[in-house]
């Protein structure tokens, strides 16, 4: 296909090096330096997409990241494909491949079209109105919505890209590299501010670097050649970094900042192996410069929408950067000067300009003159009414106006052909970013656009985001701020002579009128999300006043764009109805991120075995070896169980829990919390933040202890050793540790700082292996001969610190399964060495290791509770039925007021018992409800099951559970209701196994 | 994202820091001779201001060290930040 959509005159595009590409399927070729979009114009491809609603052809109608129509799926690989890429920020490579969005069949033939037939059936809010009723069907026609709702296609394999992240600080950051950008990071960086300097686009230089025109001039020479210049001398200075392809996503307090540096979306396949694609850049500035222009306005008229109506700035920037021609016959509509830069650009080029259409009585700046002496044809005081054509503009019709614009002057329509229309509206500030930070604005009459008015933090907005659209104002404007903000003495910009064009003459009308009844028009202001003026004024009627309602009802503004083109109208259209002042409209807020971010670069390095940190114990290579399965406690893999063959997870609990029993077992106990104590007021400070009394623990005793919070609930438990007489080893919940230490510290440094006391976190410092069973004690022997270790050298609850072989250890008699059991604890490094030992002497007494589940299930046979698991947050030992370990003589401690509240002290509260099944084969559920009687209406739910298992060594099922008024139900029966059938259940007490600790000291 | 001057450790991203609720709120000495209503008082009672608040923040992946915060909430502004156990100023 030749390429005779190209004039011969673009230096940004080049045209010895043809880069071919698919579009819909179809193979295309354009030049390096070309985006999608303008390879697709050349290529006379207008139709892209079909809008969200009602599926109307839209075409291209930007040259920037603002676009709402031209968003496309990029990638046909199941693992590496993009939705909702602008075509317009695409830049072309070997091999791309999109497609268009929102379209099935095709973009061409789409069957969702027949939403625009059905429009007037489809207002604003339909799917709210429609759908409420009946709510039983809402399942149903969700699937139906959903179905046809959203844009492109996730991938549906892992991304294999490579994402990454980076934190920069500098002391100004500049955001845009436009021309006033361009000023604001060479004055920085000459002096001595380290500097860092972001563009969206591929070239520095924003808009002006394409400007070739007598009419803007820079100290005599033409604005794009001052530019360059001043990008040469730039691109000299040492403390400056620029980052081209780098979107400011948001704009947080205290000059926080993200950015997107996309580092190969241009690349094709293979050059980009291996290497990152996308950056996110943490920035965190002393003062950032906000220089991120403006962006033209579109005008609101009836079927505005067709492929071939184009923004003005765009139909130039596709003919002065990218050497394409929109249109062959081109018209402009515009309602400020803006269009005649354009109509100018093309007419001199060769390009065929028909006429322009200006809203305005009249002008006499100097661009509009020399648009008349080239012999442009100017309706002034004329409108667009309605444009033709189903797929590509064809013919526009326009009216004279009326002079307060809205209405006409007489009914005359002319019809004029005409495939690129161009509109101005006029511009407005991307002040998106400013309001991001917190920035509040203001509104100017005069041209009608928010400004920024008070800022933040170290900020400040330079050129056209700042309201200065001329280019004298902002060489002067820009100058003067930079001297001020970054406090320097001289300027490379003063006294510099500017040659422009002044405007003379202002003209707005947010909406234009039309000859038809406005419910016959179709005049959008929301592109992407379909959203029209009728539907903006249909909120209105229906009584929605804040913007930030209509925004809702209407969806205006909500589209990926976030409504960057058409807010303004919808603002102004509110205004005019309503009456109210355009500024005390105010505005929609603008969110991050200002274009869509890809999950990848927000994740970056944190994907797979990254993604989160991942705790494991010493032992664990040992786990691995004897087929262990592990669960995840916090971030701790725990060696969960150990299948032997075909074992299920069942017949594995059951075997390890029946061993332990009869013989020994071992668990790997590492990840127990540990915290030591040690300083003079360390058993003072026990007392407060423990229920029981500790100043009587004799040295080498243990006592457990339970932890409140200040609200008298259960926080932690756990057994504490007392090492010296100021030392003490505290032992928390696997998952509670990390909590527990910074609750300890917040008492020690805020409420208590006058207790000698000092907290270390010395969880991973050691290694814990426990030895239970009848046989442990044997086991033990064998491992330390010369320890007593008789009940009277060493009983229940206490410690001994002593070697085995080379290694020393701390040996805890402490028990949570009821067995005589010891706690060996061990210098982290020698875990691995003790455990092997440990089985090793074991094995003539089949000692057998066992997990997480059965250390639950055997403690359950006990009644002894797992914090978390047994209680939620509204417990408290009275609740647990553990009295005993609440002191009743402590003047204080953490909790004890709560105690005595009205409500912790209710008879009916949740109280901690133990339920056996009718049937012992049946094993409840946990969390399943308690009910006392059958068939009752309204169903009164009485408490729920909060542990249950099948108990090997009791040959039955049983469960914990937290029942109201539950102390008193001994022997009550009570009811489970399931799915499928009801089970009886009795109220025991919670202790199952060997009420009277004889195992302890078998 | 704020940038908070830890008395320790100088400025650092907020994200090495955990917020800890109102400040200044000290823990009853007797809380047995208190009623239900004083200590419900002490235990749930919060301000939730918009403006400036006292705050408790903490150095949780750092030094782990509590300090004191008056921030203005409307507008995030870190006012003065001050050490445990120091008074917050008058005014």
């Amino acid at each position: 296909m030749s390429q005779n959509l190209r004039v011969k005159s673009s230096n940004f595009i080049d045209e010895t090096s043809r880069i071919s590409f698919k579009f819909n399927g179809k193979t295309y070729y354009g030049f390096k330096g070309d985006t999608l979009a303008s390879a697709l114009l050349a290529n006379n491809v207008h139709l892209v997409g079909r809008s969200f609603k009602y599926h109307r052809p839209r075409g291209i109608m930007t040259s920037g990241s603002e676009e709402p129509n031209a968003i496309v799926q990029v990638g046909n690989d199941k693992a590496i494909t993009e939705p909702n890429v602008r075509a317009t920020e695409v830049e072309i490579y070997n091999g791309l491949e999109a497609k268009s969005q929102n379209c099935w069949p095709s973009v061409n033939f789409d069957i969702g079209g027949i939403n625009n037939f059905l429009s007037p059936l489809l207002p604003a809010g339909f799917y709210y109105k429609t759908f409420m009723w009946p709510a039983s069907f809402w399942e149903k026609y969700e699937i139906a919505i959903r179905h046809s709702a959203g844009l492109g296609r996730s991938p549906t394999k892992p991304d294999t890209d490579i994402y990454e992240h980076r934190y920069i600080h500098c002391d100004v950051l500049v955001i845009g590299a436009g021309i006033s950008g361009i000023m604001a990071a060479k004055s920085a960086a000459q002096n001595n501010l380290n500097t860092l300097l972001l563009d969206e686009k591929n070239e520095l230089g924003g808009t002006t670097i394409y400007q070739n025109s007598d009419n803007f001039k820079i100290d005599n020479k033409i604005s794009s050649e001052w530019l360059n210049d001043e990008i040469e001398e730039l691109k000299k200075l040492d403390n400056l970094e620029i980052k081209t392809r780098t979107s400011v996503a948001a704009y947080h307090g205290y000059n926080y900042l993200l950015a997107r540096e996309n580092l190969t979306d241009h690349q094709s396949k293979d050059e980009k192996v291996n290497k990152v694609r996308q950056r996110l850049l943490k920035i965190r500035a002393k003062k950032v410069i906000i220089a991120t222009g403006s962006l033209e306005r579109p005008l609101v008229f009836n079927n505005n929408d067709r492929p071939g109506i184009m923004l003005s700035s765009a139909v130039k920037k596709y003919a002065d950067y990218y050497g394409v021609i929109c249109g062959k016959k081109n018209i402009f509509f515009t309602n400020n000067d803006t269009a005649y830069e354009s109509a100018i650009s093309l007419y001199k080029k060769g390009i065929n300009v028909h006429c322009v259409i200006d809203i305005r009585e009249n002008s006499n700046s100097s661009i509009v003159k020399e648009a008349q002496d080239l012999g442009i044809k100017i309706y002034w005081s004329h409108t667009v009414v309605d444009t033709h054509g189903y797929k590509k503009l064809k013919q526009i019709s326009i009216m004279e106006l009326s002079k307060d614009g809205q209405s006409f002057a007489n009914s005359n329509k002319t019809v004029l052909d005409c495939d690129c229309l161009g509109i101005a509206g006029g511009w407005t500030p991307a002040v998106h970013l400013f309001t991001q930070s917190g920035g509040k604005l203001k509104f100017r009459e005069k041209d009608q656009v928010f400004i920024p008015n008070i800022y933040p933090s170290k900020q400040i907005s330079i050129g056209s985001c700042n309201g200065d659209f001329e280019l004298d104002e902002i060489i002067k404007n820009t100058s003067d701020t930079l001297k001020d903000f970054l406090e320097i003495d001289n300027s490379d910009y003063d006294n510099l002579t500017v040659k422009t064009t002044k405007e003379t003459s202002k003209k707005n009308i947010w909406l234009l009128p039309s000859d038809k009844f406005i419910g016959k028009t179709k005049p959008f202001v929301d592109y992407q999300n379909d959203a029209t003026a009728k539907d903006i004024k249909l909120a209105l009627r229906e009584g929605f006043r804040s913007i930030e309602h209509v925004k809702r009802y209407t969806t205006t503004g909500m589209g990926t764009d976030q409504g960057k083109l058409g807010n303004m109208h919808a603002l102004g259209i509110i205004a005019d109805t309503t009456g109210v002042k355009m500024g005390e409209v105010g505005t929609t807020t603008f969110r991050p991120p200002y274009t869509p971010l890809t999950f990848g670069t927000i994740v970056g390095r944190n994907v797979g075995e990254y993604f989160d940190i991942f705790r494991r114990t010493p032992m664990n290579d040992w786990h691995i070896n004897n087929n262990a399965e592990f669960e995840n406690v916090g971030q701790w893999k725990r060696a969960w169980y150990y299948p032997r063959g075909n074992e299920s997870m069942h017949e594995a609990v059951q075997r390890e829990s029946k061993a332990t029993r009869e013989s020994a077992g071992i668990l790997d106990a590492s990840t127990l919390g540990k915290i030591d104590i040690q300083g003079s007021d360390a058993s003072e400070f026990l007392n407060r933040v423990y229920t029981n009394a500790w100043s009587k623990l004799g040295i080498g005793k243990c006592r457990y202890g339970l932890m409140l919070n200040e609200d008298g609930m259960v926080y932690d438990d756990g057994v504490t050793t007392r090492l010296g007489e100021n030392h003490y080893i505290m032992t928390t919940t696997t998952g509670g540790a990390a909590n527990v230490m910074s609750k300890l510290e917040d008492y020690l440094q805020t409420e208590w700082p006058e207790l000698d006391v000092y907290l270390t976190s010395v969880t991973d410092h050691f290694a814990t292996a426990t030895i239970g069973g009848p046989n442990s004690k044997k086991i033990l022997n064998k491992l330390i001969p010369n320890l007593d270790l008789s009940d009277e050298n060493f009983p229940h609850m206490s410690f001994k610190k002593v070697k085995i072989g080379k290694i020393n250890c701390r040996i805890m008699r402490i028990s949570f399964t009821g067995e005589l059991s010891y706690e060996i604890n061990v210098q982290a490094n020698y875990g691995k060495s003790l455990w092997e030992q440990c089985i090793d002497a074991g094995k003539e007494f089949n000692i057998t290791p066992y997990g997480t589940e059965t250390m639950h299930l055997l403690r359950a046979e006990k009644g002894f509770i797992i914090v978390g698991q047994d209680t939620d947050g509204t417990m408290t030992p009275i609740d647990l039925q553990m009295d005993w370990v609440v002191s009743k003589k402590k003047y204080d401690f953490i909790g004890k007021r709560s105690l005595y509240r009205s409500d912790t002290m209710r008879e009916d509260r949740k109280q901690m018992v133990g339920l056996l099944t009718d049937d012992s084969n049946t094993i409840l559920e946990e969390g399943a409800q308690i009910v006392s009687e059958f068939n009752q209406n309204p169903v009164q739910m009485l408490g729920h099951v909060t542990s249950s298992y099948f108990s090997p060594n009791l040959n039955k099922s049983i469960a914990l559970a937290v029942v109201k008024g539950g102390k008193d139900m001994m022997g009550k029966k009570l009811f489970i209701p399931m799915e499928d059938k009801t089970i009886n259940v009795t109220v025991v007490d919670p202790v199952f196994l060997d009420k009277e600790n004889k195992r302890l000291n078998a | 994202m704020f940038l908070i001057n830890c008395p320790y450790c100088g400025e650092r991203d907020q994200s090495e820091f955990i917020a800890g609720g109102e400040a200044h709120i000290e823990r009853p000495k007797q809380p047995t001779e208190l009623s239900d209503d004083e200590w419900a008082e002490y235990l749930f009672m919060r301000k939730n201001i918009k403006g400036i608040q006292f705050e408790r923040w903490n150095h949780a992946h750092g030094c782990r060290k509590w300090f004191n915060m008056i921030r203005d909430t409307s507008n995030d502004e870190i006012k003065l930040i001050y050490k445990m156990g120091e008074k917050p100023p008058k005014g």
